[in-house]
């Protein structure tokens, strides 16, 4: 099937936001903090710009409740007295001249009286640096399982690591941008994002609006991995308080560096495992301890952190648990949803550990995971059993047999003794991710999604699921002509729009097609139950629609589904236990790597991503995400790494925080084990994420076979390998 | 904004002289500082892709010479030059990416004085001789003896790089090795071309101090054959030569061990001072 939006792209025919025309609207730039912690003492107007020619908007223009909508109400839609980040937004301007309003808010200055800022958040604050709650803690999970203590007391071998992760930049290629303009007694907000009703609820609260007063609409989005989840909500915000006092469209676009600088990125971490093990290498107890950077402001680092905790065991079974985690409070531009929700940096931790208990046992790595891989029947840290009929073994030994993992170390044996300066390795993670909201969440979710029939036999797919690059479009397609027999053009997917399509929740979390794709199946069903022959399909569906327009002049046959938990699944909130997720998709990756020990780069010669997601519905886009992902996941081992100052980063432009480039990844080689998952559609799981859980340990894993050195900090940047080689 | 554009050196020097213009070659350097410096749009612009006679490569019984609009592609798909000045397409072919390749010159390169210019190194390295040319007639100056200092050069505001002449000779050893973040589209952290012609060393590194340089010591220590047994001990001649800083993209410890480490492991074989 051909992508749906695929030759508009190709062709640039594809209107971003920032394409789109604006003929007498006004462009928007923000006011920001420059100083990490303090009270705003005064907003200083430069007396050289003539101000009467801007729309200046601050903290008092804002009719509904200035905080921005989400877990807490903490965040301010802009600062009123005080700051808690560099970058945090202060003031709002407009003019008609894009270049006027850039350069006006050189002339604005935020003067700060400056309190001492938290920036570490691996150390306790201070008793000055306390600024949420009594100890700046924004969520503490403990998951428990059997004991743990005891279990470490009785151990023949207790082993512990301490493991650090970095920030990541999503780099998605549209920068954040939104238009905003009032229709009657609308506010309308159009713009790149990947949650429309996240955008809507935020209109409501901060511009105190009811929600049919307020409308928003996605435009085709240049990527997003998170970063369009929750920070859309603020630039919704902004744009729309611009637009309501101007009483004109107003649009925003981030530059790069605004955008680099302002929002957020993949939260930072540090995690430390203490693990019991008998001298097989069974485990027999971790404790897992985790800490979250958060930034300045809750956000979503509550369930990023849920998320990574119910991740830090990897996908073993072992009886006693504890893992023990917080998200804390810093100065820094908030952290946010970044593909994968904290359960890379965690599963980081956990395979780098695995790794240490292989070595300090005089153990195969291999055959360590292989004991401890999860068996049917067996449950993870929240002691969700798992019995979905895939073969976790097999998954690995598929990747160990396309990898040539066993020869690649006898080969790598010769090559490193022929070279002087040249080292290779080879390293190996396995791996898992849930798909869908944790717990309860779509439960409370309660996602709706709709069908709608044309009068000339169309069908046309009503959700708030939106195409990213990722292939939305494509796969909801496939869903709904294969539920119906009816040919892809046949078939409409309805822009996003919230006047128009139902709430079925937002895009991420690997769950649009498991979860969402699945209600569009049930609710063609429902749509061709109406027509009173629920066998009907292709053609004759065709036929039978135009003929029940014919007899319903005025009547609209359309059908939905509601979102309902699979049977027999349990989650208890409090106590962290029970089903965290409808299903988990299984992964395996090898990485080859190539140490230069001039200059302690690495070069990856070749990975393995071997996963088990249920069904591939798409076997390109399936593809397409393994790859992109494990591309992503490369970068944040290798080369991706901010610098900050005060909180904020420094490296902001595309010239000095690395990506890699296609000169950089070897072809990604991917394989597909399925056992088909009953709820979800035609049997798929969420595979959005999976890919980006694996390579990073993996990568280091196989520097540290390359040259003897013990990588537990990532980026593993050349600097950090040359320290750790020197010092071996 | 103004832009004049020229048909004719002879033009173009003329238009020089008259007023400050901001020549355009490539437009690579330029325009990666464009978006957020407002003031250089009130800038006049010499745009030199028009004239002609400025883009050629030339070959004498003595030197090579390149025009001042020749690029990175041009040497790089030029079977003669990799032949003879192999260092300028290892060099050329590691700049940017294919699409700055074909627009970036070398003159450009030299004029836009970054000290981590990547064409800068390998034409030092081969004694190349820049060609001033302005309404006063040609001057000629070292490419080694060009820099003053940070973004300061010997080129005066009514000359251009006419042309850029490498004389012939024999190497027994050439080598340019870059060490960026990634391996395209990177700044150089490090980054060091090698010649021999005739036993004498040329040692020219860029990335570790305000300009691009050679480095007399490390020549020195060439040149005397004297013995080297690790990277270490290249380091007192690397810092006599050299001054690199901690900036957002490496360390100076970073760079002064990777330069220690790359001359050491590359030369072992070569010199036989080195064990
Ligand atoms: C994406 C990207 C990647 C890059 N990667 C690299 C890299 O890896 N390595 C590297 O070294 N550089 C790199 N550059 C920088 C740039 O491409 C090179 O320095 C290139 O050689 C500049 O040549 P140009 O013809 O484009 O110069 P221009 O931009 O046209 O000019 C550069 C400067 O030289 C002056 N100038 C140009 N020609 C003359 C002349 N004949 N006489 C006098 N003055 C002149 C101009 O006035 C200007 O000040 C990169 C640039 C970009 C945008």
């Amino acid at each position: 099937m051909e992508r749906r939006e695929g030759i508009s792209k190709l062709l640039g025919r594809e209107l971003y936001i920032d394409d789109v025309p604006m003929d007498r609207g006004l462009w928007g730039a923000t006011v920001r903090s420059p100083s990490p912690r303090g009270r705003i003492r005064e907003v200083r107007f430069s007396p050289d710009v003539n101000w009467d020619e801007f729309v200046v908007v601050d903290h008092r223009d804002i009719p509904g409740e200035n905080h921005v909508w989400l877990i807490e109400s903490d965040q301010p839609v802009l600062a009123a007295d005080s700051v808690r980040h560099v970058h945090e937004p202060v003031v709002l301007l407009a003019h008609h001249s894009r270049e006027m309003v850039h350069r006006a808010v050189r002339s604005v200055e935020v003067i700060v009286d400056p309190a001492p800022p938290v920036l570490d958040f691996r150390l306790p604050p201070g008793a000055d640096g306390i600024q949420h709650g009594t100890d700046n803690v924004f969520s503490h999970i403990v998951i428990r399982k059997g004991d743990v203590d005891a279990a470490l007391a009785d151990a023949p071998v207790v082993i512990e690591g301490t493991y650090e992760t970095g920030a990541q930049e999503h780099v998605y290629l549209e920068n954040q941008g939104m238009v905003a303009w009032i229709d009657g007694d609308v506010v309308v907000v159009k713009g790149s994002l990947q949650c429309p009703y996240y955008v809507h609820a935020a209109l409501t609260h901060g511009l105190g609006r009811a929600e049919d007063r307020v409308r928003v609409i996605q435009s085709p989005t240049g990527g997003g991995f998170g970063g369009k989840e929750e920070y859309p909500s603020v630039l919704a915000l902004h744009v729309a308080l611009l637009a309501l006092k101007a009483g004109a469209p107003v649009k925003m676009i981030y530059d790069r560096p605004e955008d680099m600088a302002a929002t957020t990125k993949r939260h930072p971490a540090w995690i430390r495992h203490r693990t019991g093990v008998d001298l097989d290498g069974r485990l027999l107890a971790q404790a897992v301890e985790v800490v979250f950077d958060g930034g300045a402001y809750v956000t979503l680092s509550p369930v990023v952190l849920s998320r990574g905790l119910i991740h830090a065991g990897g996908p073993y079974a072992c009886d006693n648990v504890r893992i023990d985690g917080r998200a804390v409070l810093t100065n820094s531009v908030p952290f946010g949803a970044f593909r994968g929700f904290g359960a890379p940096q965690t599963i980081f931790a956990v395979e780098r550990q695995m790794d240490k208990i292989a070595e300090e046992l005089g153990m195969d790595p291999v055959e360590l995971r292989r004991m401890n891989l999860i068996r049917e029947g067996q449950s993870t840290a929240t002691g969700q059993i798992i019995r979905d009929g895939a073969d976790r073994l097999e998954v690995l030994d598929r990747a160990l047999d396309l990898s040539a993992y066993r020869e690649k170390q006898e080969e790598h044996a010769r090559f490193n003794a022929a070279h002087e300066d040249l080292r290779r390795g080879v390293g190996l993670s396995t791996y898992f991710h849930g798909a869908g909201f944790t717990g309860g969440g779509e439960v409370h979710l309660s996602s709706v999604a709709k069908v709608e029939a044309r009068p000339d036999g169309r069908i046309e797919v009503l959700t708030s699921n939106i195409e990213m690059g990722q292939g939305t479009l494509t796969i909801f397609t496939q869903i709904a002509s294969e539920s119906l027999g009816l040919e892809p053009d046949d078939v409409v997917i309805a822009e996003a729009d919230t006047f128009r399509v139902p709430n079925s929740g937002p895009t991420v979390a690997s769950r649009t097609v498991m979860v969402v794709g699945r209600l569009i199946e049930k609710a063609c069903a429902d749509l061709v139950a109406k027509l009173g022959d629920s066998d009907l399909r292709g053609p004759d569906l065709k036929q039978a629609i135009v003929d029940w327009y014919r007899k319903h002049s005025g009547g609209v046959l359309d059908g939905a589904a509601r979102y309902e938990p699979p049977p027999g699944t349990s989650w208890d909130e409090d106590s962290y236990r029970g089903d965290a997720y409808g299903a988990f998709a299984w992964g395996a990756c090898v990485v080859e790597v190539e140490v230069d020990l001039r200059t302690l780069g690495t070069r990856v010669l070749d990975v393995v991503a071997v996963q088990e997601v249920g069904k591939v519905l798409n076997e390109l886009l399936a593809r397409g995400q393994i790859q992109g992902g494990v591309v992503q996941a490369i970068g944040w081992a290798l080369m991706e790494e901010c610098v900050w100052s005060d909180g904020a980063m420094v490296n902001n432009q595309l010239t000095n925080y690395m990506i890699p480039t296609s000169d950089d990844v070897p072809p990604i080689r991917v394989d597909f084990l399925e056992a088909p998952y009953a709820h979800g559609t035609g049997g798929a799981k969420g595979i959005g994420e999976l890919p980006v859980d694996g390579p990073a340990p993996a990568v280091a894993a196989a520097i540290e076979a390359a040259t003897g050195t013990h990588p537990r900090v990532i980026p593993v940047t050349p600097e950090r390998l040359m320290e750790l080689y020197d010092g071996a | 904004m103004r832009v004049l554009m020229p048909d004719t050196l002879e033009e173009a020097y003329g238009m020089l002289a008259a007023e400050p213009l901001t020549p355009v070659a490539g437009g690579t350097d330029l325009l990666a500082h464009w978006p957020g410096n407002h003031d250089a749009r009130k800038r006049a612009y010499l745009d030199l892709s028009g004239v002609s006679g400025l883009r050629f490569m030339h070959w004498g019984d003595e030197a090579l010479t390149l025009g001042g609009l020749t690029t990175y592609s041009d040497v790089i798909w030029d079977s003669r030059v990799v032949e003879e000045f192999p260092l300028l397409a290892d060099a050329g072919g590691q700049v940017g990416s294919i699409q700055i390749q074909a627009r970036g010159t070398w003159a450009g390169n030299i004029a836009n004085g970054s000290p981590a210019a990547d064409g800068v190194p390998v034409l030092m390295a081969y004694d190349a001789v820049v060609v001033l040319g302005s309404e006063e007639g040609d001057q000629e100056v070292l490419l080694a003896d060009f820099y003053l200092g940070y973004k300061k050069m010997r080129l005066r505001a009514h000359q251009l790089i006419r042309a850029i002449r490498l004389p012939r000779r024999e190497y027994d050893f050439q080598r340019f090795v870059k060490v960026g973040a990634r391996n395209a589209q990177a700044i150089t952290k490090i980054g060091v071309a090698l010649t021999r012609s005739e036993e004498r060393w040329r040692v020219v590194v860029n990335s570790m101090a305000p300009t691009v340089r050679r480095c007399p010591a490390l020549e020195a220590m060439l040149d005397e054959d004297r013995p080297v047994s690790g990277p270490e001990d290249l380091l007192t001649a690397i810092r006599e030569d050299l001054a690199p800083i901690d900036d957002i993209r490496s360390t100076a410890a970073y760079r002064e061990k990777t330069l220690a480490r790359v001359l050491y492991f590359d030369l072992k074989g070569v010199c036989p001072s080195f064990a």
